[in-house]
C-alpha cells in the first residue's frame, strides 16, 4: 500500500510540475519591457499585455467590491443565525454553487446584459464573476466565523452589548485574517476565470479605463486570442500565461501568510 | 422627529438593533438563491427558440447541421459524459492514493508541503491548462504515448483511428490532470476526518497498514470520498476554455478514442460568439440549461456524500 500511494503521489505530481515547469520555461522569455508596457497585437512580435493588467485589475476589483460585502454578511448570517432549516438551505445553496459551471454564468450576463444594451463592457465581466465566486466567500467566511470561541461571544454579551455590536467589534475582528483569506483565494480564482468573460466583455488592444463602456481586454482573454497565432505572438502568450501563474500563486502564498500570521485565537 | 429619536434610542439600547441587523444580513443572503433562480429563468426564456422546434426531443436527436439550421444536443451531451466520465475514473484511484499518501503516510512536513502544492495545483487557471495541453501535452502524446498505446490497443475498436493533437484522448487526459488536485485535496479532508481510534483498534489486532486502511478507513470514509469522485466530475462536466483547445469542436458521436469530438460546455464557448443563427444561439442556450442542471444534480449528490462524513466540507477549487 505504501508503494501505491507513493506512486499515486508522483504519478499525479508529474504532469502538475510539468505545466509549471513548461509555462516558466515557455513565458519568460517573452517577459521584456515592452511585454509590460506595450498593447497586444496579433502580428509581429506579440506587443505587451499592459491593457490586459489594467483590465483585469479592474474587472476582478468591481468583482470584488460586489461579492465581497455581500459574501461576507451573507457569511455572518449563515454562521450567526444560520442554524435553522433555512440557513441549511442557504448554505446548501451557496455549496452546489461553488461548482457551477463558469460558462453558463457567462451566458447569462451576454443575454441579459449585452442583449439589453447592445454593447460590451468589463461591469458586465465584473457581474458574471461576483456571481462566480460570490459561494467561496460566503463558505469560506461562514467556516471561520463558526471558528470563533463562543466564549468571547457571552463575555461579549454579559457586559450587555447587543448581539449585533458583539458580532461587528468582536467576532468579526477576531476572525478577520481568516476572512481576508478567503477574500484572497476568492480574488485568486476570479483573476484566473476566462469563460465568464467571453461573450460579456471581449478583447480589445487599446487601452481602456472605463469599465461602462465598450470591451475591455484582460489577462485570460489576451492569452486566449494570442494563443491562436503562432511564433512571438503565442510567446506573448505564454508570457501572458506565466504572468497569471505568478499573480495566482503571490495571491496564494499571501493568503496563507495573513492567516498563518494571526490565526483565530 | 420624536418617532426617529425614539427609534434610535431603542437602536441603542440593542433589541431593534439586532432585528435590524439580522432582516439586513437575511436580505443580502437571499442575493445568492434569487440569482440561481434568475438563471433559471433566463436560460429558459432565451432557450424558447430551440424549445419550440427540436420540442424534448432536442436532449436525444443527433443532427447537428448548420446548413439545415437543425441542432440536437445528443452529440454534445455524449462527449461531456465520456470525457467527464474516463477523467474521473483516472482521476478517482489516483486521488485516492495521494489522499491516502497525505493522510496516512507522509510525515507532517511532507503533508504540509505536497498539501500546498496541491492546492496551488488546484488554482492554476484552466487557460493555463488549455494551452499546456495544445501545445506541450499534446505533441508529448503525438511522440510517445500514442504510437505505443495504438500498437499494444489498435485491435480494440477504441483506440483506432489516427492521432491529431484535439482529440478526445487528449481532452480526457487533460481533464483528469485538472479535476486531480480537487479529488485529492477533499478525499485528504474526508480521510483525515476518520477518528484516530479507528486505525489504533485496527492496528493493535495486529493488522497490516493496508489491512487497516482497506478495513478500518475506508468503509468509514467511503461516502466522503465518492462526494469528493463527484465533485471533481462537476468540475470535468463544466470545464470550458481548456477543453475549447484540446478536444477539436467537433460536433458528432465520435466512436474512437482518437477522434474529435465536443462538449456541452466547449460548444457554447467555441459557438456562441461567432455565430450570427438565431437557432444556433438558442440551442446553445438551452445546452447551457442541461448542463447547468446536469452539474446542479451533481453537486447535490457531492454535498449531500461528503457532508455525510464531515462536518465541515471544503472547497479547494
Amino acid at each position: 500500500m505504501t508503494g501505491v500511494a507513493y506512486a499515486c503521489t508522483l504519478i499525479a505530481l508529474i504532469p502538475l510540475v510539468a505545466i509549471i515547469f513548461e509555462t516558466v520555461r515557455q513565458g519568460l522569455p517573452a517577459w521584456d519591457a515592452e511585454f509590460f508596457t506595450g498593447l497586444p497585437s496579433t502580428y509581429g512580435d506579440g506587443g505587451g499585455v499592459s491593457n490586459a493588467i489594467v483590465g483585469s485589475a479592474i474587472i476582478v476589483g468591481m468583482a470584488g467590491l460586489m461579492a465581497v460585502p455581500v459574501g461576507i454578511l451573507s457569511g455572518i448570517y449563515l454562521a450567526e443565525y444560520g442554524d435553522n432549516r433555512l440557513g441549511g438551505f442557504l448554505r446548501f445553496v451557496a455549496d452546489v454553487m461553488t461548482g457551477a459551471p463558469s460558462i453558463v454564468i457567462g451566458i447569462l450576463g451576454y443575454s441579459v446584459f449585452v442583449i439589453a444594451t447592445g454593447q460590451s463592457a468589463g461591469i458586465f465581466g465584473s457581474i458574471a464573476l461576483a456571481i462566480l465566486v460570490l459561494p467561496v466567500v460566503i463558505r469560506a467566511t461562514e467556516e471561520i466565523v463558526r471558528l470563533v470561541p463562543g466564549d468571547l461571544r457571552e463575555a461579549s454579551l454579559a457586559l450587555g452589548i447587543p448581539r449585533w455590536k458583539t458580532i461587528m467589534r468582536v467576532v468579526v475582528p477576531t476572525a478577520l485574517s481568516g476572512i481576508v483569506t478567503g477574500v484572497i483565494l476568492a480574488m485568486a480564482r476570479a483573476a484566473g476565470e476566462t469563460a465568464p468573460l467571453l461573450f460579456t466583455v471581449g478583447t480589445s488592444s487599446f487601452m481602456s479605463y472605463n469599465p461602462f463602456e465598450g470591451q475591455m481586454m484582460t489577462l485570460p482573454m489576451a492569452i486566449y486570442e494570442q494563443s491562436a497565432y503562432g511564433g512571438d505572438v503565442l510567446e506573448t502568450a505564454w508570457g501572458g500565461a506565466l504572468l497569471l501563474l505568478v499573480i495566482i500563486v503571490t495571491l496564494n502564498l499571501i493568503a496563507r501568510l495573513v492567516f498563518k500570521g494571526h490565526s483565530v485565537r | 422627529m420624536k418617532v426617529i429619536s425614539e427609534f434610535f434610542k431603542k437602536v441603542r439600547r440593542g433589541a431593534p438593533g439586532d432585528k435590524i441587523f439580522q432582516a439586513i444580513a437575511l436580505t443580502v443572503s437571499l442575493v445568492l438563491p434569487l440569482t440561481i433562480l434568475a438563471i433559471f429563468v433566463v436560460l429558459w426564456r432565451q432557450s424558447e427558440i430551440s424549445r419550440e422546434m427540436f420540442g424534448i426531443g432536442f436532449i436525444w436527436d443527433s443532427t447537428w447541421s448548420n446548413s439545415e439550421q437543425v441542432f440536437g444536443a445528443l452529440p454534445v451531451i455524449y462527449g461531456t459524459v465520456v470525457t467527464a466520465g474516463v477523467a474521473v475514473l483516472l482521476a478517482g484511484p489516483v486521488g485516492l492514493g495521494i489522499a491516502a499518501f497525505l493522510a496516512e503516510i507522509a510525515s507532517p512536513r511532507i503533508n504540509s508541503v505536497v498539501g500546498f502544492v496541491i492546492e496551488i495545483l488546484a488554482a492554476i487557471p484552466s487557460i493555463v491548462y488549455g494551452i499546456w495541453g495544445f501545445f506541450v501535452f499534446g505533441i508529448f502524446l503525438r511522440e510517445w504515448i500514442v504510437p505505443p498505446t495504438q500498437f499494444l490497443f489498435g485491435w480494440i475498436p477504441f483506440f483506432q483511428g489516427t492521432f491529431v493533437i484535439s482529440t478526445v484522448f487528449t481532452a480526457c487526459l487533460v481533464l483528469s490532470v485538472m479535476i486531480l488536485p480537487t479529488v485529492a485535496a477533499i478525499s485528504r479532508d474526508v480521510l483525515n476526518a476518520v477518528p484516530g481510534d479507528q486505525r489504533e483498534a485496527m492496528l493493535a489486532l495486529g493488522a497490516t497498514r493496508w489491512e487497516m486502511f482497506s478495513k478500518a478507513v475506508l468503509p468509514y470514509a467511503k461516502n466522503g470520498v465518492l462526494g469528493a469522485v463527484f465533485l471533481g466530475l462537476g468540475r470535468a462536466l463544466g470545464e470550458t476554455i481548456a477543453l475549447t483547445y484540446v478536444i477539436g469542436n467537433s460536433q458528432v458521436l465520435f466512436d474512437t478514442f482518437f477522434q474529435q469530438g465536443s462538449t456541452m460546455a466547449q460548444s457554447i464557448a467555441s459557438l456562441f460568439g461567432a455565430s450570427t443563427s438565431n437557432v444556433l444561439r438558442s440551442s446553445l442556450l438551452e445546452i447551457g440549461l442541461i448542463l447547468f442542471l446536469l452539474t446542479f444534480l451533481v453537486n447535490v449528490g457531492a454535498r449531500l456524500l461528503v457532508r455525510g462524513i464531515s462536518s465541515q466540507p471544503t472547497e479547494s477549487g
